[in-house]
């Protein structure tokens, strides 16, 4: 056993209300330079959509991730021979167009125009030529449109609905979205890692961040190929890539990153997920129905005596320990069962877990309007049983809440729910406080990153 | 023969190639220690992709094939010299060396088009850039004239050596000094441009580990297997 220390997030979509302001926070923080204008390492999709870049979840044309062919995983976008022969033109690479044309407004124009007959205006202009442009697509720029016809009907996953549930989902009045907050999933099995010809991008051993090593990078752009959430960006000013960071100069001084401090719904969740290093390579390469099983089953106990007896033999401190007790993502992923990873179907065994919306639901009998195959299709992998497994809990924990604070639900009606779901009294009361109730304290439980050793992560460092 | 000893010949083909030379090694390896974050195409295929691969691909590997075999004619100019003995070999080197120089001219010219046409991928364009793009199409052309103009062309340039001599060159035509010229001009301004992005060859990446995991803390050595 190969016992690792993972910083993992949970997004719990039920609160999250899609106001922008994680991405703004991140925005504001680390892309406002040139050339990263365009980048939003945090940004949030309205679901069903198209989302951003373009229909990046839509694999045949992006050719991101892993693809398993007998017994070996293969990147889809590049290997070995391939990086030889693609040397002068990648021939995957998502183009600016993908994105947007980043741009600004002349708002100087309203002060020092002229005195004129018309209003003085503020064009758009380019932010990478300087010259005036017609905005045609932008961050968010199908932002609520859950039942357009341009964006919605265009989101890939609609492809494992049938025609009758895809007209269910855009129907008038019964027309529903939800939001989806990104970043970067910081991968177990990381396809940008894995990709890169330089040896520039790398995994933190002590806390699992995934970072690129500016100063090693070459630009060969083929972690933007191969991140199947589109999540490294080329920056094409400085003529290198760029992906989120988590923050990690406040994660090394204990604070959340910008992104999960700015969050007025409280969706996100910061914690320590303890792992079998050992196991990562058939939890990657696991059956398409079994994958987020294979994903839970390598997540180790750290309460197991036997678990903290082989951490400790396996140099995590104690302090990183302590935190996975405290995690709230130990919680929701490994004992609660309620967060699910985001398409593990790319076989990246992403860090960054969802919490399914359930709202708006119909009624309490945990049947949630959004159709159960499209969630599976974003968080099951093609195995439904573990997205109903979610939702159905989630649905008991609101129902024993409406019997004590509205009381319009009888016991036994709740009782029934809370054992179908698998789930005691305390564990629904625990899913409560943790949901509504929980401080930034019990949200965000950053382990002690060792100061006298920060200076040296700083450093190219360690190997 | 009172002739001075900086006649333009001697500046150009004693001088310049000494300086060049000593530009490109000190420059490349500067940037190489103090700056390697600099080390890098600053491609813009992500502001324009289709115009891209049709101007690089031809490009590459015309000029590659073309560099190798100024590399080869160099380092073993016996052998060249061995080949070219029979007029048909000469003539299958050199006009081998001819289609592939025609390709390098042909993605080239579709590289200053792409650059001077598309608005996004221009500002990203330095003047230095302009001046290389410039000087590589001069001197991709002149080498072009020069294999079309005189076709013993390769084992002239298999019989130069490392001792300049000025009088062997003086009865050069004009194409040829020039491109001779253009040369050590290109190598001297490799350091300071975009050129330096030759020396990214991705060798590591080929016998690595697929996964690159830095450790701050050294782990327990029971944990090796």
């Amino acid at each position: 056993m190969d016992v690792r220390a993972q910083l993992s997030m949970v997004f719990h979509l039920d609160k999250c209300l899609g106001c922008h302001t994680c991405s703004v926070a991140c925005k504001n923080v680390w892309t406002d330079r040139r050339g990263a204008e365009y980048m939003w390492w945090n940004n949030v999709e309205t679901k069903p959509g198209t989302g951003f870049p373009t229909q990046w979840e839509d694999q045949d044309a992006y050719r991101g991730g892993w693809e398993r062919t007998g017994d070996s995983l293969q990147l889809r976008s590049t290997g070995r021979a391939r990086v030889v022969a693609n040397i002068f033109h990648h021939p995957h690479l998502p183009t600016i167009d993908d994105y947007y044309e980043p741009w600004t407004y002349e708002y100087e124009r309203l002060f020092t125009a002229p005195q004129q007959d018309d209003q003085p205006t503020a064009r758009p202009i380019s932010l990478i030529t300087g010259k005036p442009m017609v905005p045609e697509a932008g961050p968010n720029w199908d932002d609520d449109l859950g039942g357009s016809p341009v964006y919605a009907e265009h989101d890939p996953n609609l492809a494992a609905l049938t025609e009758i549930e895809r007209r269910e989902l855009f129907a008038i009045e019964r027309l529903v979205f939800f939001y989806l907050p990104r970043t970067c999933n910081h991968c177990l099995n990381p396809a940008c890692v894995a990709a890169c010809p330089s040896g520039a991008i790398y995994k933190r051993g002590e806390d699992g961040i995934v970072l690129i090593d500016q100063s090693r990078c070459r630009g060969w752009r083929s972690c933007v190929a191969a991140c199947p959430y589109k999540k490294s960006f080329y920056n094409w000013a400085s003529g290198k890539s760029e992906k989120c960071i988590l923050c990690f100069p406040r994660i090394e001084s204990g604070q959340a990153p910008a992104c999960f401090h700015a969050c007025p719904g409280r969706v996100r969740y910061l914690g320590v997920l303890l792992y079998d290093a050992d196991r990562i390579r058939p939890a990657a390469s696991a059956n398409a129905g079994s994958l987020v099983d294979a994903q839970r089953s390598m997540l180790l106990d750290p309460f197991d005596p036997a678990v903290i007896a082989e951490a400790a033999r396996c140099g995590i401190a104690p302090s990183t320990l302590d935190a996975a007790r405290r995690s709230p993502v130990d919680r929701f992923v490994r004992q609660w069962k309620l967060a699910l990873p985001l398409h593990p179907e790319f076989r990246t065994v992403p860090m960054l877990f969802y919490v399914p919306p359930l709202s708006p639901s119909v009624a309490h009998d945990g049947e949630a309007r959004v159709s159960v195959k499209y969630l599976t299709s974003l968080f099951g992998g093609g195995d439904e049983a573990p997205v109903r497994y979610a939702l159905r809990k989630e649905a008991a924990v609101r129902a024993s809440r409406r019997a004590a604070t509205v009381g319009d639900v009888d016991r036994a009606t709740v009782d029934r729910l809370l054992s179908d779901a698998e789930c005691s009294d305390a564990e629904a009361d625990a899913i409560y406080r943790m949901t509504t109730l929980a401080t930034a304290g019990d949200r965000f439980v950053v382990p002690p990153t060792f100061r006298e050793q920060a200076v040296e992560m700083l450093h190219e460092g360690g190997r | 023969m009172t002739e001075s000893i900086v006649s333009p010949d001697v500046l150009l083909f004693v001088a310049l190639p000494y300086v060049a030379v000593a530009l490109f090694v000190a420059g490349t390896l500067e940037r190489l220690v103090k700056h390697p974050e600099s080390m890098t195409s600053r491609s813009s295929q992500f502001l324009e992709n289709r115009q891209h691969f049709w101007a690089m691909v031809p490009f590459h590997y015309g000029i590659l094939v073309v560099l190798a075999g100024h590399l080869v004619a160099l380092a073993m100019p016996g052998a060249i010299l061995g080949w070219n003995a029979s007029a048909m070999r000469l003539y299958a080197l050199e006009g081998t060396g001819l289609a592939f120089g025609f390709l390098a001219v042909l993605g080239l010219t579709a590289a200053i088009v792409r650059r001077a046409s598309v608005a996004t991928v221009r500002v990203t364009t330095t003047p230095l850039d302009w001046i290389v793009l410039g000087a590589l199409l001069a001197q991709i052309a002149s080498g072009v004239a020069v294999a079309i103009a005189y076709s013993w062309g390769s084992s002239w340039f298999a019989a130069a050596r490392l001792r300049p001599d000025v009088a062997a060159i003086a009865a050069l035509p004009l194409a040829v000094k020039a491109h001779v010229v253009g040369a050590f001009l290109l190598v001297g301004i490799f350091p300071f441009s975009r050129l330096v992005h030759v020396v990214n060859v991705p060798t590591p990446y080929l016998w690595r580990r697929p996964q690159v995991v830095r450790w701050y803390r050294r782990r327990p050595v029971s944990l090796e297997k």
